[in-house]
């Protein structure tokens, strides 16, 4: 008698779709759970965002963290702490290839292989189809569980302007390298952590620069002192001294002519870019409001004025993609933004997951560490003890959604996956802890 | 405590620091082992394990290594230290802790997934050893606890086997200004990954005594070791090789090759 009448079924084995710094933690946080782990990686190598081989890759030249080491590490793997502050991308990549290896992740990972569907089948199991990157003939495969780490940094959204645009255009995902910005008049657009961080970059090395945000943001240094902020900002103290704590080290860039914020300091994370005000003070950054239309070689903003950028650089930011997965398996509304429970747990397939879909006031890793650590344990919870499992179940239905999630005041993009990181990982050790109790 | 909410290593990280690391590797490394970390208790250096387990180990096939945590560091430094060198290490490492070194090594499984632990004769409650210590050497040990140095006897750490003269040129490598904190009695934290942990120790050791191997090997869910006639340093006793053999064997046991 055959032992496994069907060569394309895993058993127990869990899929993880992409090979970042989120699906590297799902590997390994699945295997210490004893499950066996396939995982599929449209590149050739690890890295995910941050390798910057990759062609999805954003990062930049002068890409650095923007939350310090000890807010940004795996918490059980440190960064070296002969390490700056604030690495630069390429000391992340090489830290996470280090992961991979130390953890022999390696060999749990299929290069150059793209996840093209996944479709629930009975008893919580899926069947998932697998292609080469480059085309070619598919197979399916079929998994106790399914793990999507595809990241949300990839696919850029362009706004839409009306008219013909005669300069160069590029989204910030395109630039690469600041020998594009010399002797150029540039134009950013867009008020994230990359927009403030492109102008910069442009006003260090661009002839004239505008930068064209539509909302307000609070600002945060990266230093207090010589403290990067963020450690500042974590010293254990009741959420309302640290709220005040934050409200005075935040800023808003109002005297420059920067939109106000639409909402309080601690309602949202702020922008961490700490030479925004410095060249706003100097006057090499011309803060301009939102851009209405261009035609030919002329800007239009909604002041009316009119300017004349050679190269304009939308930091428009990306959109989540699941393309391989139907929009009611993560109860996706109309414009594609997922609903999930803590961000991470599908409400209605106790086997699906998404890992590192969350925009935290800390780095992603501990964050994803943590999300990974909660589905292993829930996966093996449900496949042991289904019992306890659904009481688990009831329990988080329950879990009230401000404790973990910020309700945004400005519905946009920008917020949807927003958490404060030590709400969040307080929502998250709660629920390791039921899984704990009913052991 | 919290193991998730880190406020300390989050707003004070613990700043980089000198520790020594010293390495016997094998001659051929297949990669199929994993490597092993040494980490020496308080008032000795990784000295005491290059004298003979490390190259030991190599020699059997272990890549083997001993860090000796900053000069002066306290518990939290140490198991920082060690932590940063068990990661730096290509792959997932055994920590491999003596005396209070044992207990640096019990803060680090808390931080790190180690693939296996050992704790050899390990100091993790320190009343207890303070206790032993005063009863076995009172005139060595009274003055430590006015922050004097602790002195120790050759009776009190090796067993009748090792030479005199020996035992008195180890003893002149020991000393020991003991740090309230490595005298502790503070919960451990629970090891992250489960690693599988064995605590190795002798009946007749004069600084940890049998209940507390009974109590240590219970705390990680198994039962001692034990190595009759050694003292409290088993890495340097004159029958050296039976522990660290039983250790190996035990190693290999517990991480099959991939």
């Amino acid at each position: 008698m055959q032992d496994s009448p069907d060569l394309g079924d895993r058993g127990d084995a869990v899929c993880v779709v992409g090979a970042g710094a989120s699906g590297l933690t799902a590997i390994k946080n699945l295997r210490e759970q004893g499950f066996a782990v396939d995982c599929y990686e449209r590149e050739t190598s690890v890295g995910g965002a941050w390798n910057w081989r990759h062609d999805r890759s954003p990062v930049y030249a002068g890409t650095y963290l923007v939350s310090s080491r000890p807010l940004t590490e795996f918490p059980d793997f440190p960064m070296p702490d002969t390490w700056p502050d604030y690495p630069h991308h390429q000391q992340v990549l090489e830290y996470l290839e280090r992961y991979a290896r130390h953890f022999g992740l390696g060999e749990h990972i299929w290069y150059g292989m793209e996840v093209v569907s996944i479709v629930p089948v009975a008893d919580g199991r899926w069947d998932v189809t697998i292609r080469s990157t480059g085309g070619g003939s598919s197979r399916v495969q079929r998994y106790a569980a399914v793990v999507i780490a595809n990241g949300h940094n990839w696919a850029p959204v362009q706004p839409e302007i009306p008219g013909d645009f005669l300069g160069q255009v590029i989204h910030s995902s395109a630039y690469k390298d600041p020998a594009r910005l010399r002797g150029k008049r540039v134009l950013v657009i867009g008020g994230g952590n990359t927009g403030c961080d492109l102008a910069v970059e442009a006003a260090q090395h661009a002839d004239q620069v505008w930068h064209s945000t539509r909302r307000g943001y609070w600002f945060a240094p990266k230093y207090v002192g010589s403290r990067p902020a963020d450690q500042l900002a974590n010293e254990r103290a009741p959420s309302w001294l640290r709220r005040r704590r934050n409200r005075r080290v935040a800023a808003d860039l109002t005297r420059w002519g920067m939109p106000a914020p639409e909402h309080t300091p601690f309602e949202s994370n702020p922008v961490v870019n700490g030479l925004l005000p410095h060249y706003l003070g100097h006057g090499r950054i011309m803060p301009v409001p939102d851009v209405t239309g261009w035609d030919g070689t002329e800007v239009t903003l909604a002041d009316g004025r009119i300017i004349e950028p050679q190269l304009v650089i939308t930091a428009t930011g990306y959109r989540p993609r699941f393309d391989f997965a139907a929009p009611e398996l993560l109860d996706a509304d109309e414009h594609g933004r997922p609903d999930l429970h803590l961000h991470t747990f599908a409400r209605r397939h106790p086997t699906l997951a998404v890992v590192g879909l969350v925009q935290p006031d800390s780095g992603l890793f501990p964050i994803a560490h943590w999300q990974s650590v909660a589905v292993a344990r829930w996966l093996k919870l449900r496949a042991r003890d289904p019992e306890k499992a659904t009481a688990v179940q009831r329990e988080e239905s329950e879990r009230p959604l401000e404790s973990w999630s910020r309700r945004k005041v400005v519905p946009t993009r920008r917020y949807w996956f927003e958490v404060g990181h030590v709400d969040y990982l307080r929502a998250v050790e709660s629920l390791l802890n039921r899984m704990e109790s009913v052991k | 405590m919290s193991e998730i909410l880190r406020f300390q290593d989050w707003s004070d990280p613990v700043p980089a620091g000198d520790r020594e690391v010293v390495s016997r590797l094998p001659e051929e490394d297949d990669g199929e082992r994993p490597p092993l970390l040494f980490v020496p208790g308080m008032g000795h250096g990784g000295w005491a394990f290059t004298e003979h387990w490390l190259a030991h180990a190599a020699s059997r096939g272990w890549p083997s290594h001993a860090v000796t945590p900053r000069p002066g560091g306290d518990l939290r430094a140490q198991a920082h230290d060690v932590v940063q060198t068990a990661a730096a290490l290509p792959r997932q490492t055994v920590l491999i802790g003596h005396g209070t070194g044992a207990r640096v090594v019990a803060r680090a499984l808390g931080r790190y997934p180690a693939r296996a632990a050992v704790l050899v004769s390990p100091v993790l409650d320190g009343w207890a050893a303070l206790g032993a210590a005063l009863r076995g050497n009172p005139a060595g040990t009274i003055p430590a606890l006015f922050g004097g140095p602790l002195r120790f006897s050759a009776k009190q750490l090796f067993g009748p086997g090792l030479p005199a003269e020996q035992a008195q040129a180890h003893l002149e490598r020991i000393g020991a200004r003991p740090r309230a904190e490595l005298f502790g009695r503070d919960a451990l934290p629970e090891p992250v990954g489960g690693p599988p942990t064995l605590v190795v120790g002798s009946p007749d050791d004069r600084v940890v005594r049998r209940p507390e191997l009974d109590k240590a090997a219970a705390r990680y869910g198994g039962a001692p070791l034990l190595f009759p006639g050694m003292g409290h340093y088993l890495m340097l006793e004159t029958s050296w090789q039976e522990p660290i053999d039983a250790i190996l064997d035990w190693l290999g046991k517990q991480t099959p090759a991939r």
